[in-house]
């Protein structure tokens, strides 16, 4: 391994040319294995300069120990990582341009709100006037002035993250780390938070990485995210590019609601892909990474992004009869079941005009429709 | 309570049936009370009449003559008895502070660090608890026989380690299991290298555990007899061992004196390191 901070100009071989060498942290295929486990499994990562990048995925996927290699409490089994284009290798925690705001905040007990916030610039033997008064900006950044001599025992949860915060951000670090923040708070309190450390984000112009298993959030605050199961990052994109071209099963499984059919391509053209499900039914939709002809694949295709009509040509692409198998009124759609076969697939139709009477909406289980979506509102998804 | 639930009480209390007479439950509960005052007296009797009598102006036996200060007054005369106490005191703080910081590492290196058969090297650091003390102090002594050591404050004050050391080790242990070490993670990842850590972090955070630990051992080491008989050298006479040797002339309301002035400081100490933990929660 390397020794301390060198400067990272070896490989320029950057896939985003134009930010190529110029990263607030880079992960080069790194691995990190827990006895025969791979916590982390060959990632590879590039997150730019002052960018709201989030680390999704179900828990156990490595998210936390990611922040953590990152950080310095781990050191990668293999690979490499950079923050603010400098190898890190085995610069120890306290030697890094980053500060974390821990899963369990991790405040000092024996300290008082301001003694906890000062910490980070007393070890950086900063002077005390100007400590004093970074401290206290800090505080009304998170907006708790008030309790600057309060005990983090002798605060609520909501509270004592704020503080984490302050005491992480007064120092002004080139990264900040977040695992989990608002893990511990109630949905309402958790939504606030939510917009704050955006709004924060966006006020103090420091790059954010940040853990969470909540779609909704990784979707509302990122700029990007990237998807990670079982050490691995299997997409990284913004939030529409994850939601609209999933590249994967788990990742169009995983963010949002799908409906996946499984079939045989048997034909690929140009940005489209041709799928024979077992029942004889033929689909098309964009082609994804990994589609041959003849080869197996799922087309995925989201509940909204199909309707359902009375009457529909059965020649056009994509359009079948179906039987209605359920309908539920939801308020802003009707959520819709239908059998194409033996083939479940969930409809939902936006409510778009205001009535009272039932019969309105659409059908009711046991009748006919018609059933089509564009091409390019599916997708087709390798295996 | 309010006003009107008291008269509310008080009118019901006006139409219950009077109590039945429960004998049987009455002599089982007498009988409770007996015991319980005499365990009580047990207990406390002896130490009252010491300290009673250290106050007795008759020169020996048990009848009280009239109240005196005068046995204090000689202990603050008594050279020998000034020099057991001094050393003892000496010994107490060193033995301490050897406790202090030999239990709190070893306490911190069986948290923190892997190595093999772990639970058998617990076990032997607790092994010194209930060792009993004559075997102890007959060990000690052939070993520092052995090794050709002059027996006085060295030995003594290593001995004393060797039977408090376990103390501080328990009491830090129980206090470094539950916690959490995201908070010296978080000391870290501000800046603190592992020495500021140490000391800004870990060491505060251990302390209430460091204190009882440390007065427990000193405690212990102030009233020790056994061991400190043992491995004591020709004119090292501790505190405990000079009240031992005074005994050989009999009671006297000096040794009562003497007696109750340990106790009482024995009494501070402990109550010294409750009001400190108190403090701290
Ligand atoms: N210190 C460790 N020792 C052994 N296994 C670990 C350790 N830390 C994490 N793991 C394992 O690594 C995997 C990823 O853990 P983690 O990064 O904490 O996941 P996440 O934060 O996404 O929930 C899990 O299977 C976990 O059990
Ligand atoms: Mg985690």
């Amino acid at each position: 391994m390397d020794g301390a901070s060198t400067p990272l100009h070896a490989k320029p071989d950057v896939e985003d040319s134009a930010l190529a060498n110029d990263f607030a942290v880079e992960l080069r295929d790194v691995v990190k294995l827990y006895g025969e486990v791979a916590a982390v499994d060959h990632v590879t990562m590039f997150i730019r300069h002052n960018e709201f990048f989030s680390l999704l995925g179900p828990s156990g996927c490595g998210k936390t120990t990611s922040l953590r290699m990152i950080a310095g409490f781990e050191r990668p089994t293999s690979g490499v990582i950079a923050i603010d284009n400098k190898l890190m290798g085995a610069t120890p925690p306290f030697r890094r341009d980053v500060n974390t705001v821990f899963q369990s905040y991790a405040l000092f007990p024996h300290m008082t709100v301001e003694q906890n916030v000062a910490f980070g610039l007393q070890m950086k033997g900063i002077n005390k006037d100007e400590t004093k008064r970074r401290t206290q900006e800090a505080l009304e950044l998170v907006r708790l002035p008030q309790l600057a001599g309060r005990y983090p025992k002798q605060m609520s949860g909501g509270q004592q993250q704020r503080v984490a915060l302050a005491r992480a951000l007064v120092n002004r670090p080139k990264v900040l780390l977040l695992d989990e923040p608002l893990g511990a708070l109630d949905l309402k309190l958790r939504k606030e938070m939510q917009i704050e450390l955006k709004t924060l984000q966006h006020q103090v112009g420091i790059t954010f990485i940040y853990v969470t298993h909540d779609q909704e959030e990784a979707l509302t605050m990122s700029d990007r995210i990237a998807i990670m199961s079982r050490g691995k990052a299997l997409q990284i994109g913004s939030p529409l590019e994850i939601y609209e071209r999933p590249n994967c099963r788990f990742v169009a499984d995983f963010i949002g609601e799908t409906n996946f059919l499984d079939g045989k391509v048997i034909e690929v053209r140009g940005d489209f892909a041709t799928l024979e499900l077992p029942s004889g039914q033929t689909f098309v939709g964009r082609v994804s990474e990994g589609v041959r002809a003849g080869a197996h694949a799922t087309l995925s295709v989201r509940p909204e992004k199909m309707q359902l009509l009375e009457n529909a040509s059965s020649t056009a692409a994509n359009t079948y009869q179906v039987t209605v198998f359920s309908i539920a009124y939801v308020g802003s759609d009707t959520r819709v079941i239908i059998n194409l076969g033996a083939q479940r697939i969930d409809v939902w139709e936006q409510n778009s005009s205001s009535t009272l009477n039932p019969d309105d909406y659409f059908f009711k289980p046991g009748e006919n429709a018609w059933l089509t979506f564009k091409p390019e509102n599916a997708l087709v998804l390798a295996g | 309570m309010t006003n009107s639930t008291i008269v509310v009480m008080g009118d019901r209390a006006e139409y219950a049936p009077p109590a039945p007479e429960r004998p049987n439950l009455r002599l089982g509960q007498l009988s409770l009370i007996a015991v319980t005052l005499f365990t009580f007296a047990f207990l406390y009797v002896p130490i009252i009449v010491l300290i009673l009598f250290s106050f007795n102006s008759a020169r020996t036996g048990a009848v009280w003559q009239g109240f005196t200060l005068s046995w204090y007054q000689r202990l603050l005369g008594n050279e020998a008895l000034l020099t057991a106490a001094g050393r003892s005191l000496i010994i107490g703080i060193v033995s301490t502070a050897g406790s202090v910081v030999i239990g709190t590492l070893t306490a911190l290196a069986m948290e923190r660090e892997h190595f093999r058969a772990k639970a058998v090297w617990d076990g032997l650091l607790y092994m010194p608890v209930i060792i009993p003390e004559i075997v102890s102090g007959v060990s000690l002594l052939l070993f520092f026989a052995a090794g050709g050591i002059e027996r006085g404050l060295l030995t003594l004050v290593v001995s004393h380690i060797a039977f408090s050391m376990p103390f501080v080790y328990l009491t830090v242990r129980a206090r470094l299991a539950d916690f959490d070490r995201s908070i010296e993670e978080a000391a870290q990842d501000l800046g603190a290298d592992e020495a500021k850590t140490f000391w800004l972090i870990t060491l505060p955070l251990l302390m209430p555990g460091i204190v009882s630990g440390a007065l427990l051992a000193f405690t212990l080491s102030i009233d020790d007899f056994i061991i400190s008989f043992f491995v004591t050298g020709k004119g090292w006479n501790t505190l405990p061992i000079y009240i031992w040797s005074q005994l050989k002339q009999g009671v006297t309301p000096e040794i009562n004196a003497i007696s109750a002035v340990l106790l009482l400081f024995s009494v501070s100490v402990i109550a010294l390191s409750l009001l400190l933990q108190r403090r701290r929660n």
